[in-house]
């Protein structure tokens, strides 16, 4: 019998020992590549192992993004953790069971098949045999690799999984020190930057006497071509010298920016690589001919804190700790950014806030590092000044959409265009297409890439979810990646799939509408996947879709719902509005299937979550830019959603049936965002076709009708 | 200049600049670190501590204003071992995901329920709206806040 296919992590990182350990204090540390960023994941990895080794789980320790001890599983994205992480640790768990118990076995004299395991002890049928892994432990030989061969449990036997557990990292959280914003080891010094405003702009005068004069402390201003820091042991020091400097600072070669470059509408006349994928053109003249348009702006992660980093160059070695999303990948590319060997590096996860993709993370990790490698054996704790991080954190890409869907006599789609015109979506550094943004202000600067995305086979950026989970016989995309956007951008939860969903599921609506059809039994008639249909006739029925009504009244219900990447969970979500000249989302029902949940409150929790931020962005939030660039840099000029507009939830997942394990932090968003977008249409008898769906855009569309 | 006050209970005396921020002092001068920055402008809630019981943002606060005066953070209130009603409330709901914003919204809720120990859905939304909650944990929160006020009129 051929070996099963491994896990990606597991080709990667195939040693034992990279992934297990038993420790003397009677506990076994699990090493993880991914990252806590709030989604739960380390409580669900230590979940996935208690089950798998038969250990109680609070002898579980989970070691998060370790370059030193840990797997390099790359970035904490795209919903892959437990799927991918979760995977491997199973496997990497079950072989390790097998090994202890034919070790237990030797010691026994009897046969493995004789030993059962309980709470990390072995018995023989059934009474205590005075060994337990920790016993034996140091008889395993863990710098083998793993050969995915051993039989992992049946689902039906897991203890663990699928209970809900509180998340073990909460309780700090709540009580003190928690982040890496936290953390002041002795005689710290406090790094505050001063920003390039745009790539290629050049310092031409610094008043570093006004600075010191402003700064009113001890300051030491690291200078290296167009990078500055301030450093200082008075944290407000470096943040008064940070300030004043943008003052005192003179820059020549600033890329300038027109306004109208924030509104996603601009993409359609940009320089574009192009792309056709999937059926070829439809080559005769369309019937039945049914377009949307639809648009996303800018929108920022804006996490709640601004990126930090600590960093202490000592002996040549250079430690980090940062809260970025992933620690092999950071060590590699500071080693690049730097020039030092990469074995001169050890990147620790420590947790900061969520950042829901791509932020300022990184790039805080170099800047404090090259202040390190400046001041050496002194821990260097740099945070970004919260205007820097609006400002210069890469923010998620505005994106047009274009729908072309031509129609049989039914009014059912049989040929299908997705056309997408959008910056790319990754532009993570490592990946070949961004840097960590300081080396653009250093002497010899990279080159500047030729931006791509993410490959249809690893979900896609533009083109995540731009294919219909409907029935349609040919289907293409139309993929335009805007080569120079306004600003720098990179992934944001979900990447494509909310302005993709959204285009879809207004669409359906319409052609629902046109068909003279309900929106929910139209789309079942050109369904096909069980799993979905099954989620939509739920969600339907928990938001009583039957007393729908006529609509029109100012009060709105709308659905929709996608399978996220097409192949992660599945989310249909149904959306209780109330438009005045403001839209309120009034309740949320939503009912997701993904497979087996490892944690039902924790994944709940990522539905919730979704959901929220999703209403958000879609109500509120548009990254506004002026001359100098992102000209929304405090909580005023980017409002979120807060307490008194957040919506009523009833979400549920169905029942696993068996299925494996799907990502769940991303599934919600491009759902709840076209559920919206439905019942302000049902509220209003019109559709607003971009976002966010604001007082003015509400006020436009009443002019309609 | 010495600037003597109160925190969480026990007298404290430092010296510092008047124009200092309160919460600059209480995390690189005392080592709380469980109050925590967001934005420096009153626009996210992360850092709010309560100053003579009243819910206050510690990034602006002057600590010259704060002397002779009783402050309490997030550490005052329990531990991870020991958490008050309060914590217990938001662990039992799991409420939070980050967790970056709870600390504030914690001693929010504290000033709320000693001032109001029954308070209605719509009082917990108005002594809640100033703070900010990226991870979209609100609902959790809300409820958290209701257990919350549950068990401490349980205790009484």
């Amino acid at each position: 019998m051929n070996a099963p296919a491994l896990p990606a992590s597991l080709i990667e990182n195939p040693r034992l020992d990279r992934w297990i350990r038993f420790l003397p204090d009677r506990t076994v540390r699990i090493a993880t590549g991914k990252v806590e960023i709030g989604q739960g994941v380390v409580t669900a990895i230590g979940q996935i192992a208690a089950d798998e080794l038969d250990v109680p789980l609070d002898r579980v320790v989970v070691l998060s993004g370790d370059t030193d001890a840990g797997p390099d599983e790359l970035y904490t994205t795209s919903s892959l953790s437990i799927e991918v992480s979760g995977g491997s640790v199973r496997l990497v768990c079950a072989e390790v069971r097998a090994k202890a118990t034919e070790r237990a076995a030797l010691r026994l004299n009897c046969s493995p098949s004789d030993l059962s395991i309980e709470g990390g002890q072995f018995l023989q049928n059934g009474a205590a045999t005075g060994q337990d892994y920790w016993s034996v432990a140091a008889e395993i030989d863990l710098s083998q690799n793993v050969t995915g061969t051993a039989l992992v449990k049946p689902a039906s036997s897991y203890t663990v999984v699928g209970q809900s557990v509180p998340r073990i990292d909460l309780p700090a959280k709540l009580s003190g020190a928690a982040f890496v914003h936290d953390v002041l080891p002795p005689d710290v010094l406090h790094a505050r930057t001063l920003r390039q405003p745009s790539r290629g702009a050049t310092l031409t005068a610094l008043d570093e006497a006004a600075i010191r004069r402003a700064a009113k402390g001890e300051l030491q201003i690291v200078r290296e071509a167009n990078f500055v820091a301030f450093v200082s042991p008075v944290e407000s020091v470096a943040q008064a010298a940070a300030v004043a400097a943008e003052r005192y600072a003179t820059w020549r070669n600033v890329r300038p920016i027109a306004p109208a470059e924030q509104e996603a509408h601009w993409l359609k006349d940009q320089p574009a690589e192009d792309r056709h994928i999937g059926a070829p053109p439809q080559t005769t003249p369309p019937k039945n001919l049914a377009r949307i348009t639809v648009s996303r702006p800018y929108v920022a992660h804006a996490s709640m804190a601004p990126s930090c980093a600590l960093v202490r160059f000592h002996d040549g070695h250079l430690t980090v700790r940062s809260h970025g999303q992933g620690m092999h990948p950071l060590r590699k590319n500071l080693a690049t950014a730097l020039n030092l060997p990469i074995e001169a590096i050890t990147a620790q996860h420590l947790h900061g806030a969520g950042c829901y993709g791509h932020n300022g993370a990184d790039d805080a990790a170099l800047d404090a590092s090259l202040v390190a490698i400046r001041i050496p054996d002194r821990w260097i704790r740099l945070q970004w000044r919260r205007e820097e991080e609006f400002a210069f954190e890469p923010v998620g890409p505005a994106m047009l959409v274009t729908l072309h869907v031509d129609l049989n006599d039914k009014g059912r789609p049989t040929d299908w265009t997705t056309e997408i015109w959008s910056p790319t979506h990754v532009q993570r550094p490592g990946s070949g297409s961004g840097y960590l943004l300081a080396t653009e202000a250093l002497a010899n600067p990279p080159p500047e890439v030729e931006p791509f995305d993410p490959p249809e086979a690893r979900g896609g950026g533009g083109t995540r979810n731009a294919v219909p989970i409907y029935d349609v016989a040919a289907h293409r995309i139309l993929h335009h990646l805007v080569r120079r956007p306004p600003v720098r951008t990179s992934a944001l939860r979900g990447l494509g799939a909310l302005p993709n969903v959204y285009a879809i599921e207004m669409l359906i609506d319409e052609l629902a509408a046109k068909a003279g059809e309900d929106p929910v039994a139209y789309r079942l008639s050109i369904l096909s996947e069980k799993r979905a249909r099954r989620i939509v006739e739920l969600v339907a029925e928990r938001a009583n879709w039957k007393a729908r009504g006529a609509g029109g009244s100012g009060k709105g219900l709308g659905l929709a719902m996608a399978r996220y990447k097409n192949r992660a969970a599945y989310a249909a979500v149904v959306a209780s509005v109330t438009v005045q000249e403001t839209v309120k989302v009034d309740r949320v029902w939503c009912v997701a299937d993904a497979g087996l949940v490892v944690n039902p409150d924790g994944a709940l929790n990522q539905l919730e979550g979704g959901i929220i931020q999703a209403v958000s962005w879609t109500l509120k939030e548009q990254v506004k830019l002026d001359a100098q660039g992102i000209a929304s840099r405090d909580w005023d000029s980017y409002p979120i959603l807060r307490f008194s507009e957040v919506p009523e939830m009833e979400a549920e997942f169905v029942d696993g049936a068996g299925n494996p394990p799907l990502g769940v932090g991303e599934c919600t968003v491009g759902p709840t965002a076209a559920a919206i977008g439905n019942a302000v249409a049902h509220a209003l008898g019109v559709r607003i076709h971009d976002m966010p769906l604001t007082r003015e855009r509400v006020m436009a569309a009443l002019l309609k009708t | 200049m010495d600037i003597a006050f109160t925190v969480n209970g026990v007298a404290r005396s430092v010296e510092a600049s008047e124009t200092a921020s309160l919460l600059d002092i209480l995390r690189n001068r005392l080592g709380l670190m469980g109050t925590r920055y967001g934005c420096g402008l009153e626009q996210c809630g992360s850092c709010v501590v309560l100053v003579d019981g009243q819910p206050t943002y510690a990034c602006t606060r002057e600590i010259g204003t704060v002397a002779k005066r009783s402050v309490m953070t997030v550490e005052g209130l329990g531990s991870a071992d020991k958490p008050h009603p309060i914590q217990q409330a938001f662990l039992d709901e799991q409420a939070g995901q980050c967790g970056y914003c709870l600390s504030g919204i914690v001693m929010a809720t504290k000033a709320l329920l000693d001032r109001n120990p029954s308070p209605s859905r719509a009082d917990i939304i108005a002594a809640l709206d100033k703070h900010l909650c990226r991870c979209g944990a609100h609902q959790r929160i809300l409820r958290a806040v209701e257990r919350a006020a549950a068990s401490l009129r349980g205790a009484t």
